[in-house]
């Protein structure tokens, strides 16, 4: 699995796992929130399977209401398992835009990727749900570092 | 002062986490190990116990078992009871995947009957049983029959052709918590669960063909009907995606709920809302929903794990004897009625990697099963043994009846790949006698022997303890993983 994928026009690593006993997790970058969220969706595939044969063929949009920006995360990646477990989707592109709207955030999301192929996408692990456990969003030196542990 | 040094040793491989650790503990901690485990297990997992020990109407006390370690929130092989009218319910302690169990089925076919045609015999076992990433099960639900499936378990599966009518007899709750009500599964955990149905899934789930190695007590193994030489069936999976997402669910919700009843935690983890909430009832009424979709999944498997062995042995799953020795849940939440300061009182028991273990006499147990405890299963890891004991008298005094689950991790899953190449373990185990086939390299890699714990440990403190005892021990000779 990688480990250290970098953005092909900055410097920055998209995302980063980090050892966890039972299941895995990871810090996801970006230059503002919403990257680093495009980034958490981006790692979550990349245990699922090897995101660089992901095409994307299919676009999916959706919209995601929550009422703090941790809690924002846990319902976007939810959302994310939940698509792919029920439409056979791996995605591998993501362009979210998030708001304040009253006490709430939104979160909108452009979403790309393939139908699931077993004779083109590699198969590891099965993420069972996405946890609370140290769930994170910081901000040092105008970067966004969002952490994520996976129960799988 | 390190929470390891206050540990009290209770008797051999008891040991007590006094209530006065933490000032807002209602009740001791108790952790069932030996001496050598005790030195090598987390501070995390034990301060985890002294936490839930703090829990609004927590009985006796904070359990952790032979196999605890870290979980999230409550610790993985961990017991909590709370009263019925005073306590909390929390899908934190019982886990994400709700009714993750094990299932043993008996042939009466020998090790030498079975080993010439092991690796034909794991093929078809590998494609009759869907399994992996996403696993489809090979039957398409209707859109109504999911409720069928979420409130009815493994009742309807028999019904639905899926096995034979006495197989209910023989499951934990013959396979159906009446107390499911599929109003409260949102449409999304449906949606995951219908694809779902009948398959086994990913990660450490398996399906494993194995033989009765050793025998350490004759007259339950006679009860059990268990005979050394011969070969039996191990199913180790759970609710899918349904229960993933029942769990998910009300994690959100309950974080919502604690606040607004003013519960104070320890940890956010702990979610939790009163028993008599409607948080509280919702989410039970869910989880049994999902503990019903896992008993039907795994219902549905055993049907065709007979049918792949009629398919290489030509003689029907009857003459091979091919009954449910018995059906363990060891991720679920339980209304039971236990013995606390002498008196009877209902409870709602949680055992998250916790198998429950009850004893002789007990009215949820077979009646074939009546004399000697129920049939309690421990599955080691793919090429290690795997254990059938018997509930005891000690469990249901000690821990509401209940012992350990299974080896859990010592390494991640990282590590394991770095360590391990799935060909090389796929090549070893083949010299021990151990045919297996996964959906891919590094899922053997992960699920390497070495990167779990020592089962063998584990099962010998459950065993000194007193809080289930012996009967016999598995070995493995074909193993189908996800």
């Amino acid at each position: 699995m990688k480990t250290n994928t970098k953005n092909s026009s900055q410097n920055m690593k998209k995302f980063k796992f980090f050892e966890v006993t039972a299941d895995i997790g990871y810090w996801a970058y970006g230059h503002t929130i919403e990257e680093s969220f495009e980034n958490a969706g981006l790692a979550m595939f990349e245990v699922m399977t090897n995101t660089k044969h992901v095409s994307p063929y299919i676009q999916k949009e959706i919209t995601i209401l929550s009422e703090d920006t941790v809690s924002l995360l846990y319902d976007w990646l939810s959302e994310l398992l939940f698509l792919h477990d029920t439409e056979f989707i791996f995605f591998s592109k993501f362009k979210i835009e998030i708001s304040k709207e009253n006490e709430n955030y939104k979160l909108t999301a452009k979403l790309l990727g393939e139908k699931i192929d077993y004779s083109k996408h590699e198969q590891l692990n099965e993420v069972k749900a996405v946890t609370f456990h140290l769930m994170e969003i910081q901000k040092h030196n105008n970067i966004y570092k969002s952490r994520v542990i996976l129960d799988l | 002062m390190e929470i390891k040094d206050t540990l009290k040793k209770v008797r051999e491989c008891v040991w007590e986490v006094p209530g006065g650790y933490n000032k807002s503990m209602r009740v001791p901690g108790r952790i069932y190990l030996n001496d050598a485990t005790i030195e090598s297990l987390e501070p995390g997992a034990i301060e985890q116990v002294a936490n839930v020990a703090c829990l609004p109407g927590i009985q006796k006390a904070s359990i952790g078992l032979p196999d605890i370690h870290f979980g999230y929130g409550f610790s993985i092989g961990g017991v909590a009871a709370f009263s019925t009218r005073t306590g909390v319910i929390s899908p934190g302690g019982v886990g994400f995947d709700i009714n993750c169990g094990v299932r043993m089925v008996k042939t009466n076919l020998t090790e030498d009957e079975v080993k010439p045609k092991i690796k034909e015999l794991i093929n078809t076992l590998f494609k009759n049983v869907p399994s992996g990433v996403g696993s489809k099960g090979k039957i398409r639900l209707e859109n109504n029959q999911i409720d069928d499936v979420l409130n009815n378990g493994a009742e309807w599966a028999v019904e639905n052709g899926y096995g034979w009518d006495e197989d209910l007899e023989y499951l934990e709750e013959n396979g159906k918590m009446n107390e499911a009500n599929s109003d409260k599964v949102s449409e999304k955990a449906k949606k995951r669960g219908i694809p779902q149905l009948g398959s086994l899934g990913s990660g450490n789930h398996f399906l494993e063909v194995q033989k009765i190695d050793e025998i350490f007590d004759d007259k339950a193994a006679e009860i059990f009907s268990v005979n050394p030489g011969e070969i039996a069936i191990l199913i180790h999976t759970g609710s899918r995606g349904c229960g993933h997402q029942v769990c998910s669910d009300y994690l959100r919700i309950m974080d919502k709920a604690y606040k607004n009843h003013n519960i104070n935690l320890p940890d956010r983890q702990l979610a939790c809302a009163p028993v008599d909430s409607k948080e509280g009832i919702n989410y039970f009424e869910a989880m049994s929903a999902a503990a019903n979709y896992a008993w039907a999944n795994r219902q549905m498997i055993v049907h065709w794990v007979r049918e792949s062995f009629e398919e290489i042995f030509n003689k029907s799953a009857e003459d091979m004897e091919m009954n449910i020795i018995y059906d363990v849940a060891h991720n679920i939440a339980k209304k039971e009625v236990h013995e606390i300061k002498g008196k009877p009182m209902e409870v709602f028991v949680h055992r998250k990697g916790a198998t429950r273990a009850f004893g002789p006499g007990h009215k949820d147990i077979p009646k074939k099963y009546q004399s000697v405890g129920q049939p309690v299963i421990i599955p080691g890891t793919m090429g290690t043994s795997s254990y059938l004991l018997h509930g005891t008298q000690t469990a249901m005094e000690e821990t509401f009846g209940s012992t350990a689950h299974g080896a859990g991790r010592k390494m991640s899953r990282s590590s394991a790949k770095k360590e391990f190449k799935g060909e090389e373990i796929q090549k070893y185990l083949a010299k021990m006698g151990i045919e297996i086939k996964a959906t891919s390299m590094p899922i053997i890699a992960e699920e390497a022997p070495d990167a779990y714990k020592d089962v063998d440990e584990i099962i010998k403190t459950a065993d000194t303890a007193g809080i289930s005892k012996l009967v016999a021990k598995m070995k493995p000779l074909g193993v189908a993983k996800g």
